[in-house]
């Protein structure tokens, strides 16, 4: 009857393994958060005052450049402050299409104001807040994408204090301040690349056309699938010298084009306006790879010679992605510089003690658990109690392998997968009580217990799943972590009370001759 | 061993009571909580004062919790590594509805006080600086929305998997877990922390698995007891699972007994809520989910209408005429 016993128990022992394996050894292999082991604590004062200094001078370029266009002339430029630009000379022949260009290109964010031939342009004070407002906002998804993309999980990166222009970043498990500091600094790197071919699901594919061979002046970069889906990986092959990197840039931002689809602008200074002109100039219709961190981020077609410092990216972007990529761009020069006011390592923020009696806690309940289980269902309380570990052991291989950092709210995850563990099992077991009152035997009592559960198992898992998915979708940091923790739990969960607890009972039975009519539950 | 094998408690009778009676609880502590100007925030949400002080000899940063617990529960101790020697930060949350500077004052002479009552040695103030929140309330609000989110694809499974009824009365007693217990964490004066944020969500999940494992016997019992009214049909359910619903809430409340007796203070907050939340899930799932199922059905005209007015239940008996269990297996 039981004649798959083998296998089934070969399956557990392997999923065990691998679990184990994947956690093992538990010291180095489990990442503990901030509050559990500590890491590093820094304080960052963003210079908003960069970010208005390069809206105002990318605003009087804008300006100058449309005057030029116009053939409208002007004696000087000036900046006497970093929210204010003057320009000097506008003849009163010139003064009334000068005010309609002034108001087209900058009456949005500056008030205009005239003395003689001189106009002094002020940006207006609502527009200064929001772009300190923007330039911190910036710089903390920079750094949190930095600080992701180099693998520190749960780190805290929050606007800190009461002016507004600091930030806080702390890393767990980082162990000293200069590392902590070098992941932060590691300034994104901007290029943009012509592509030679691409893109293509593997590399072979792309080398075929050169004997496999890489030829020297080319490079292969992955990236993302250019449809706006992310974990996906494409590979491309580009030109090994950059047309254009992220110093030649100066601003970029989501903008409209003139279907009104979402697009990119980016605005060049002037020495990268004439290096991207000539490279646009002689390659119209070829893709240019957009590279950030050395990653192909966006792989745009040229659409025509661009010589002015102005140009614009389009694609098929929707207003967020259009709104990313600009953010990508923007991050790849930070607006504002920032400096440290405050450095430093620090211990876990729940004390060795806490830590100590939390585990002492945990354990003292695991055991009253089990001892509850074992008085009363007596032998079927010890497959519950194996179901259970095997549980938590499947857990923390999975958080583990997917490096997931272990906190407070992490542990409330598991305390939840206890508690589903225990449900399980009793669910099965009282059925199984119940089968046996009216059952012809033993057997068939242990069968019917676990079918008819299934269902109420499948139910409620299903509908946590659902809860994790949406936690995990909408939540940040501490939620998603609980919501990672509850999701592996659920899957390891289904795994261990159904088919372990199944397989253990079976084992029993099998040892027992056929029409037994006991069993120990 | 065994406990209520066979139970025939009629609860389904007191539905209307136990409904009122969550209600009066929780209109009590909404009251409490609008009376005092909102739930109580931790540090996460609302801020500090943060000192950072040198000690001239070694401390354990332990006997500094100690030493400041008396100021607040939440308050954060972190050891500087590397910087100068027997260096720390020590964080409290800030008073509610006080300025900044004040706060900053207050906050620091309450800290370096405490430290000093706590007899820890002479030690230096190095920084006094005020702390944001670390979870602005944009993230505040998100973590609201991937809540009502989650119940939301609850509600809509369960629906799928059951009836709109039941995905109501599954939610309705989800939401109903959700205030009691902030209505119990502000009368014993708890700060909403991240850590109780957890809990909650953990409670959450509690409750609706609860409700879905009676829903399913419901579901199940349906089959075979077709001309049963659905309270009645409710009630047996409820007895049936009874078992096990009081067996998997006592042992999980063991669990968290240990973590609330053992666990010390910074897990205190944590285990409290679960020994609430479980308690409260588990009587919802009987008096709230179910008796909103009930409810609800009745009143839009659903096939076991006709016998579902609180009226015709054998009032006055604490027990009711389920039919033995025994029929609907013999016809399964």
């Amino acid at each position: 009857m039981y004649k798959n016993l083998r296998w089934k128990f070969l399956t557990i022992v392997a999923v065990t393994g691998l679990a184990v394996a994947a956690f093992w050894p538990p010291s180095t292999r489990v990442r503990r958060g901030l509050d559990l082991q500590g890491g590093v604590h820094l304080v960052l004062k963003v210079q908003t005052e960069d970010a208005v200094n390069l809206e105002t001078e990318t605003a009087s370029d804008q300006l100058r450049q449309a005057l030029k266009t116009a053939n409208i002339t002007t004696t000087g430029w000036h900046q006497p402050s970093v929210d204010t630009f003057a320009v000097d000379g506008i003849t009163p022949a010139n003064d009334s299409q000068f005010r309609t260009m002034a108001d087209q290109q900058v009456s949005a964010e500056f008030d205009r104001d005239s003395l003689g031939g001189t106009y002094t342009f002020k940006m207006k004070p609502n527009v200064v807040i929001n772009t300190k407002i923007a330039a911190v906002q910036q710089a903390i998804q920079t750094i949190n994408r930095r600080v992701n993309e180099l693998g520190v999980s749960e780190p805290n990166v929050a606007p800190y204090g009461t002016r507004g222009d600091e930030i806080v970043v702390e890393l767990p498990g980082v162990k000293d301040v200069a590392n902590a500091k070098e992941i932060i600094k590691s300034t994104a790197q901007l290029r943009l690349h012509l592509v030679e071919a691409g893109p293509a699901p593997d590399q072979t594919t792309l080398l075929a056309a050169y004997n496999g061979k890489k030829p020297e002046d080319m490079d292969l970069v992955p990236g993302d699938p250019g449809d706006g889906t992310t974990g996906g990986q494409v590979w491309y092959l580009i030109q090994h010298s950059p047309a254009i990197t992220g110093t030649d840039l100066q601003n970029a931002r989501p903008g409209l084009d003139q279907y009104n689809k979402p697009n990119v602008r980016f605005t060049l200074k002037s020495e990268g306006a004439v290096k991207f002109g000539a490279v646009t100039r002689a390659n119209v219709g070829r893709q240019l790879a957009i590279i950030l961190d050395n990653r192909v981020v966006s792989s745009p077609r040229i659409d025509g010679p661009i010589s002015t410092t102005d140009a614009e990216i389009t694609g098929s972007f929707t207003q967020q992605e259009a709104a990313n990529l600009s953010l990508t761009l923007r991050s790849g020069a930070l607006p504002a510089t920032m400096t440290y006011e405050a450095e430093n390592a620090v211990g876990p923020s729940l004390g060795a003690d806490s830590v100590r009696a939390g585990i002492i806690a945990s354990v003292t309940g695991l055991g009253l658990v089990t001892l509850f289980m074992l008085v009363y269902y007596r032998m079927a309380g010890i497959n519950a109690f194996v179901s259970i570990a095997l549980n938590l052991t499947i857990l923390l291989g999975c958080m583990a392998y997917v490096g997931a950092v272990m906190t407070l709210p992490g542990i409330a995850g598991f305390i939840l997968t206890i508690g589903m563990g225990v449900d399980s099992n009793v669910l099965i077991f009282e059925r199984i009580r119940e089968e046996l009152e009216t059952a012809k035997g033993v057997r068939q009592a242990v069968a019917a217990g676990f079918d008819r559960v299934f269902i109420t198992i499948v139910d409620t898992h299903v509908s946590s799943l659902i809860a994790a998915a949406f936690l995990f979708q909408f939540g940040t940091g501490p939620i998603q972590g609980f919501a990672t923790t509850l999701f592996f739990g659920l899957i390891a969960n289904v795994f261990t009370a159904v088919f372990v607890s199944r397989t253990l009972f079976e084992f029993i039975l099998s040892r027992k001759p056929a029409g037994a009519a006991t069993l120990s539950i | 061993m065994r406990i209520f094998k066979h139970a025939n408690y009629n609860f389904i009778r007191w539905r209307w009571h136990a409904l009122i009676a969550s209600v009066v609880i929780i209109w009590a502590g909404v009251g409490t909580i609008f009376l005092r100007g909102g739930v109580p925030m931790g540090i996460e949400f609302r801020g500090g004062a943060a000192v950072v002080v040198q000690f001239d000899q070694p401390v354990g940063d332990d006997a500094v919790r100690r030493a400041i617990d008396p100021v607040s529960h939440d308050a954060q101790v972190q050891v500087y590594k590397g910087t100068g020697a027997n260096q720390m930060m020590v964080r409290i949350p800030m008073a509610e509805g006080e300025a900044e500077t004040t706060m900053l004052n207050t906050g620091a002479r309450e800290i370096e006080d405490a430290l000093q009552k706590g007899n820890l040695g002479h030690f230096t103030v190095i920084s006094r600086d005020v702390i944001g929140p670390s979870v602005g309330s944009d993230l505040r609000n998100k973590g609201i929305w991937a809540t009502v989110a989650a119940l939301g694809g609850i509600l809509v499974y369960v629906a799928f998997r059951f009836r709109p009824a039941f995905a109501v009365g599954a939610v309705v007693a989800a939401f109903h877990d959700i205030l009691i217990t902030l209505v119990f964490l502000t009368w014993f004066r708890y700060d909403m922390t991240l850590n109780i944020i957890a809990a909650i969500l953990t409670i959450t999940g509690y409750s609706v698995n609860d409700t879905i494992v009676v829903f399913d016997r419901v579901r199940e019992n349906q089959k075979a007891m077709r001309r049963v009214p659905l309270d009645q049909i409710v009630n047996t359910s409820v007895n049936q699972t009874l078992g096990r619903t009081v067996i998997t809430s006592s042992a999980t409340l063991l669990a968290v007994l240990a973590l609330y007796i053992l666990g010390g203070e910074v897990l205190r907050g944590f285990a409290f809520t679960m020994i609430i939340g479980v308690i409260t899930g588990t009587y919802s799932t009987v008096f709230i989910a179910a008796a909103i199922a009930i409810i609800l059905t009745g009143r839009s005209g659903g096939p076991t209408q006709a016998s579902v007015a609180p009226a015709k239940m054998p009032a006055g008996s604490a027990k009711t005429t389920a039919p033995a269990p025994k029929s609907r297996r013999a016809s399964a």
